[in-house]
């Protein structure tokens, strides 16, 4: 991802513009932005009408109607049920593997970064096929998971592991580089005051990483709410049962039930819009704080 | 390097850096070796059979073809974007900044569906293209479009903020010396430039080679045309052909190692050549 929140929001175009050496005639700076605002409609903009406008093509009564019906709710519930879990074992691990990387030095640092990035750039049909071979009926565990009557595979536990596995970097990446800016100075100063570790990490970490903590939170419960790939490998599809929001969207699809697929697809995109809203919000309020402590030194 | 174990100021390095090991071997590191020790069981003569049967070289060719093509055309409309963001200024400039990262937080699934609404015979768009005799939708072109759409914020978001921080003195100094302005770009603008746009290009690569759910939709699926690799990998798992499921997996994994090495390498590369 995108790394640290801190720095690319404010751009002082301004000062490119209006240099003689960093400007380029008028009509490459024009085509330029055409360019770039054509793509944008077309990749971008598009999509995201083509959305809210196939929801509603058919009015209102019939987009909540989709989006009230029982296998619709269970599908919500289901979704959210599965993102509560995972998000909160993703944000402790991330503030734990942000401590370690971020604050101390220590041999093999580079490859635990590495490792943490994994999930990345594993396909998620994968990573769904690894939590089959481990606990699917033919897998590892499975003979003994059917003894003890315990389902993974095509059940809740099977898509919060593959939710879980998916959405493990977001946190820690968002952190990490945020801690690694910061220093330990502070944290060193609290020491020498007598703190204790969680008096330090309440009082002086927690605060001046809250903002790039609550935006790799965000990012990591609109993945795990969108996620598709790996939790189709494991849900088994099962209707009202272990379909989540995005597994409903594409049954619904598939039975050319387009106007309840876009229904259901619409709430995503509005998560995924409030991500961006939080997103932007979170840059402003670093900017804001990186100002006010350059003002204060 | 700084501190030795016993310089440590700050607390609760053991029990952090424990805590991160015990979860990454239990939700990755095991998980992942299963892939591994499961593919073991096939002998070599089942591997290699099942990794080059045609229909799955077919689906490599659709996946990396489709993938490389997709990181290239966000690499130049990547540079363009960034390049304008930091730049210029212009109406809406906010919004589009802000947008650029929908990719990221849209789901998989929801851009598949959108993106094929508006390719299809009788889209938005695919109405138009139809009758050109350019078919978009259910083709290995639908496939690109969809790679194309989830790769493009790895390029701005890693390009941006090298763009920004590059000195403008080397410019002036370019143009002091007689440059005009696009062998300036050329030569002192572009080669600062690289490590980010290559790092971007493979992270877009990266992520196309294994997308699944925006794909799916688009592509129509036919086999040996337009049917991708990690589609493959489900349609084994469905016949219950799970090792021939792990063996393609394996193919797709080792891709996936090969290319985080190269991103990391490109990653220090990046941050060595900002910090000139």
């Amino acid at each position: 991802m995108s790394g640290a929140v801190v720095s690319h929001w404010v751009v002082h175009s301004h000062r490119f513009e209006t240099n003689a050496a960093t400007r380029e005639p008028a009509w490459v700076k024009r085509l330029l932005i055409a360019i770039a605002l054509a793509f944008f409609a077309l990749f971008l903009l598009l999509p995201l009408a083509t959305v809210f406008a196939e929801a509603l093509r058919r009015g209102w009564v019939v987009y909540f109607a989709a989006l009230t019906e029982p296998d619709a709710r269970s599908a919500i519930k289901l979704t959210l049920l599965v993102a509560a879990i995972a998000v909160p074992l993703n944000l402790v691990f991330g503030v734990a593997a942000a401590w370690a990387v971020a604050k101390f030095n220590f041999r093999g640092k580079q490859l635990l970064t590495t490792l943490i990035d994994l999930p990345f750039s594993v396909s998620p049909v994968v990573a769904g096929l690894m939590y089959v071979l481990l606990f699917g009926s033919q897998g590892w565990f499975g003979a003994w998971l059917l003894q003890n009557d315990f389902k993974i595979i095509f059940a809740m536990p099977g898509l919060v592991l593959a939710t879980v596995f998916v959405t493990v970097p977001f946190i820690a990446r968002e952190l990490i580089p945020l801690m690694e800016a910061q220093g330990r100075e502070d944290e060193e100063a609290a020491v020498v005051l007598g703190a204790s570790g969680w008096q330090i990490f309440w009082h002086v970490t927690l605060p001046n990483i809250k903002w790039g903590l609550l935006y790799g939170v965000i990012l990591c419960n609109a993945r795990a709410m969108g996620e598709f790939g790996a939790v189709s490998v494991v849900s088994g599809h099962i209707r009202g049962r272990t379909n989540t929001m995005p597994l409903y969207v594409e049954i619904l699809y598939n039975e050319y039930n387009f106007a309840a697929a876009f229904a259901v697809a619409s709430l995503l995109a509005l998560l995924a819009l409030l991500t961006l809203v939080v997103k932007s919000v979170v840059e402003w309020r670093g900017q804001q704080q990186l100002s006010a402590d350059q003002e204060a030194t | 390097m700084r501190p030795g174990k016993r310089h440590r100021v700050l607390p609760g390095f053991p029990l952090a850096l424990g805590y991160t090991l015990f979860y990454l071997a239990l939700i990755v590191l095991i998980p992942l070796s299963a892939v591994f020790l499961k593919s073991a069981t096939l002998n070599w003569e089942q591997f290699w059979s099942t990794v080059s049967a045609p229909r799955v070289v077919a689906s490599y060719r659709v996946t990396f073809g489709t993938a490389l093509l997709a990181a290239a055309i966000n690499g130049v409309f990547g540079l363009i974007f960034a390049w304008v963001l930091v730049r210029y200024s212009f109406p809406g400039k906010r919004v589009v900044d802000a947008l650029v990262d929908l990719p990221f937080a849209l789901p998989t699934a929801v851009a598949g569906i959108a993106l094929t609404a508006i390719y299809a015979g009788n889209g938005w768009l695919g109405q138009w293209l139809e009758p050109l005799g350019v078919k978009v939708a259910f083709t290995p072109l639908g496939i690109l479009i969809a790679l194309t759409f989830i790769g493009l914020p790895f390029v701005v978001r890693t390009v941006q903020p090298v763009l920004e921080d590059l000195d403008t003195e080397l410019e002036e100094a370019a143009v002091s010396l007689g440059a005009d302005r696009w062998q300036t770009f050329r030569h002192i603008v572009l080669p600062a430039l690289l490590p980010a746009l290559l790092t971007g290009f493979a992270l877009a690569f990266a992520r196309a080679v294994g997308e699944y759910g925006s794909v799916i939709f688009i592509a129509g699926n036919v086999p040996m045309v337009s049917e991708i690799t990690p589609l493959l990998i489900i349609s084994k798992l469905e016949q219950f052909d799970y090792a021939g499921a792990t063996a393609i997996a394996v193919v797709m994994l080792v891709v996936s190692f090969v290319l985080l090495f190269l991103i990391n390498g490109l990653q220090i590369w990046t941050n060595r050549s900002r910090e000139r």
